[in-house]
């Protein structure tokens, strides 16, 4: 398949009055690192949890690998597109084996646990980790273990909302250089949400600035960058204290 | 660790201000074996109210039955008037003594009315109508209100009668029950009739007042005529001198299926009729409630001075055992206590399996519909605002007395703890976890299944402790529909002022509480994921 791994077309969502995504359009090719920016109700969780159906939308239409998210049955949807919740989400009362096995084991495969050990190594954890308690890890830790989850079951979508925004700086930039590790070893595409444009700048192959439900700028860091489309833009990375290329 | 001990001892002090209480004193008598010519007939069910002279009187009832060859139950201590009278009309009992005043004035709601024959016919003739309920001809006493004083208030200021009062009543402290000083045929009425008005009206109960009268603790107390402690503490009961108080004249109170099916147990009992004056009683009373001779025996010896039966010289005068100590008086009751354990322990384990059979898949069945949820849980919280006795009351025309309706009445009890609490614990269980579970695809019932429930555990056993501690207080008060358990000792001994006898069943009572919450204790632990017990433990020690 050489199609966009998500195809987003004028997506609207309202929460009442509210609109929170208007008339949205954003392709994120096979392989990509797409970072969505902005402020607080910016827009851009919402847009993310679209695309696996956490939150339903209004209009237009979203195509996950050429198929119509509409079509598919959300829990299905959800199993084949892998999810990192800001705070990790990982289950308390299960030991990080059995929370990264979650989807594999859903999906009823017989290696769920091997799978899961697999994943665990892949993002740099080390394998005692694996028949520890979530609470005994540290917060860099336990979102390792979540990339893990959002990877176990075999997934090339991963949808990061905030992953690494809990964190003190040294972690978020291990947890950053394991993400960039794991996109070398493997075709992930990923979809990252994050209020921090260094952070977008240092993963993101492209960078979708949001601004109160609309796109304001879609484009590679350079050309953001170099070429802000909006002053609004402009004042973002002003703001942000990241220099003009 | 105090809450249990707490719940257990607010639920035997719920009992009191229902004035007085049941038995154990008919234990002391074997039951005859019928002839085998009535063998196949269904035993008469004498039942009584919660104090002393009812004790006895049912109990004169049954022995006189069972000297006749016909096998007789005994419920004693029931409830109060509402219970007995519930349990006669459903036919769950078929005999027990009341008086024509309380029939009038708390049955019907009639207007008292000062002649005795004809408050008899009154209630003769609605019973009779309204229910196929028969009072046979009066026992031969009035038990009606008696207003006494100590004999050192009567010498000074001269107290004859209710009049004599009426004149100093503004210097003296009256102690009162609850009951009376509420009720029209009580002090509102009396105060009318006489203009009486007292320095001050302090609610009493019925256990507690003439202790507090002689003690000095207030000056005029509420009784009935045939008390026995009126003789005890040597007290001056004031003539009714312008026949305020209507009259309560004793009599057997008969239910349908009974006259219809036994009229020899019918006949039976009739003979009572007019054999027992007040100042009989009131030696009777007295030798229970003052000499500590058991009921079984007080009614037999005055059966057989009555001729009524044939004396027996087997029986042995068993005076309440006063210097031995309480731990004696407790191993000498082992037997009657371990039974009441045993009776107890069914009466909070049935109740609280029940509960969470029905609760717990109504609160997940809830969380899964969380619109019907507050609804639903508000009309099972209501139950639990229904008064213990009103609600062991409601039971008896369903289920008769006995350990049916207590069953059922205390599992409608443990219901709302177990249902609020799992329902809460379950919806506010993690909401980054179950937000997680979601997000990877767990679907709903995956999610409250392997995320939600197990993360509510601890919540869920809170209910189900809260529950059983509740259970175990709340038993004590199924003594009173006849259900036994630890209740029964508690409600006799307050029915014949017996401080042991109401703490034999009240403090296993509460260290049943406690052992019944520290079982939990455990269970809750294993049941807690292991991550989580340490956050459990906290919260225990918080509470």
């Amino acid at each position: 398949m050489t199609g966009p791994a998500v195809l987003i077309e004028r997506v609207s969502k309202s929460y009442g009055v509210v609109r929170a995504l208007i008339d949205v359009s954003v392709e994120v090719p096979q392989g990509a690192c797409v970072a969505l920016v902005g402020e607080s109700g910016s827009g851009k969780t919402t847009l993310l949890r679209c695309i696996n159906r956490l939150v339903p939308f209004d209009s237009g239409r979203i195509a996950v690998f050429g198929t119509d998210v509409m079509r598919s049955e959300p829990v299905a949807l959800r199993r084949a597109i892998g999810y990192v919740p800001q705070d990790g989400g990982l289950l308390p009362h299960w030991r990080v084996r059995r929370n990264v096995a979650l989807v594999p084991w859903l999906n009823g495969a017989a290696d769920a646990s091997m799978r899961a050990e697999r994943a665990i190594a892949a993002v740099g954890l080390e394998p005692v980790m694996a028949d520890r308690w979530p609470h005994e890890l540290s917060g860099g830790q336990q979102q390792r273990a979540a990339v893990a989850r959002a990877v176990a079951g075999g997934q090339s979508l991963v949808l990061l909302d905030e992953p690494f925004g809990a964190l003190d700086a040294i972690a978020r930039s291990d947890l950053q250089g394991m993400l960039i590790e794991l996109r070398k070893n493997t075709a992930l595409t990923l979809v990252l949400v994050t209020h921090d444009l260094h952070e977008a700048f240092r993963l993101a192959t492209s960078v979708v600035v949001m601004r109160a439900g609309r796109v304001e700028q879609d484009a590679p860091p350079a050309v953001i960058r170099g070429a802000p489309a909006t002053p609004y833009v402009k004042a973002l990375l002003a703001r942000a204290g990241v220099e003009a290329a | 660790m105090i809450r249990p001990l707490v719940a257990a001892c607010a639920a035997i002090l719920a009992i009191v201000p229902n004035g007085t209480p049941p038995h154990a004193a008919a234990q002391a008598m074997g039951q005859r074996v019928p002839p085998p010519a009535r063998s196949a007939m269904r035993p008469v069910v004498v039942a009584s109210k919660p104090f002393g002279e009812s004790y006895l009187l049912a109990e004169m009832f049954a022995q006189l039955l069972e000297s006749r060859g016909i096998s007789v139950v005994r419920r004693p201590g029931l409830g109060a008037t509402e219970v007995a009278l519930a349990a006669l009309q459903s036919g769950a009992i078929d005999v027990y003594p009341e008086y024509t005043g309380t029939g009038l004035i708390a049955v019907l709601h009639a207007p008292p009315v000062h002649d005795a024959a004809a408050a008899f016919d009154t209630v003769q003739r609605a019973f009779e109508q309204r229910w196929g309920i028969r009072w046979l001809p009066p026992l031969g006493f009035e038990n009606t209100y008696a207003i006494a004083v100590r004999a050192g208030t009567a010498g000074q200021y001269g107290l004859r009668t209710l009049s004599d009062l009426a004149r100093v009543a503004p210097r003296l402290r009256a102690g009162l029950t609850p009951d009376f000083i509420g009720r029209a045929d009580g002090l509102p009425g009396l105060a009318h009739a006489y203009g009486l008005h007292f320095a001050s009206v302090r609610p009493l109960n019925q256990a507690l007042k003439y202790r507090a009268l002689a003690s000095s603790k207030v000056d005029v107390v509420d009784g009935y005529s045939t008390d026995g402690s009126i003789a005890r503490y040597g007290l001056v009961v004031l003539d009714d001198d312008r026949h305020f108080f209507p009259p309560y004249e004793a009599a057997a109170l008969v239910g349908a299926r009974l006259q219809r099916e036994d009229p020899a147990a019918v006949s039976a009992l009739t003979e009572l009729s007019g054999r027992l004056s007040a100042p009989v009683m009131r030696a009777l009373n007295r030798r229970v409630e003052v000499e500590g001779e058991s009921v079984a025996a007080v009614a037999a010896s005055a059966l057989a001075s009555l001729d009524l039966t044939e004396a027996k010289t087997a029986l042995v005068r068993a005076p309440r055992a006063g210097r031995q100590s309480f731990g004696a008086y407790l191993w000498q009751r082992r037997a009657v206590l371990w039974t009441d354990t045993l009776r107890h322990l069914l009466l909070v384990a049935v109740p609280l399996a029940a509960g969470i059979l029905l609760g717990l898949p109504l609160a997940l069945w809830l969380e899964r519909r969380r619109r019907a949820a507050e609804p639903v849980i508000r009309a099972v919280g209501l139950l639990q605002t229904i008064p213990s006795i009103a609600l062991l009351a409601i039971m008896i025309p369903l289920l008769g007395v006995g350990v049916w309706p207590a069953l059922v009445a205390l599992w409608l009890y443990s219901l709302y703890p177990i249902v609020r609490s799992t329902f809460t614990a379950v919806r506010d269980a993690d909401p980054s976890a179950v937000a997680a579970g979601r997000a990877l695809g767990m679907t709903p019932a995956q999610v409250l299944r392997w995320v939600r429930t197990p993360l509510a555990a601890p919540g869920i056993m809170a209910g189900i402790r809260t529950a059983a501690v509740i259970d175990v207080g709340t038993a004590t008060l199924a003594a009173f529909i006849g259900a036994g358990g630890l209740g029964d000792p508690i409600a006799t001994g307050l029915a014949l002022d017996d401080t042991r006898l109401i703490l034999s069943g009240a403090i296993p009572a509460a260290v049943l509480a406690l052992l019944v919450d520290a079982l939990l204790a455990v269970v809750e632990w294993w049941t807690t994921p292991e991550p989580l017990r340490a956050a459990a433990r906290e919260r225990s020690r918080d509470r």
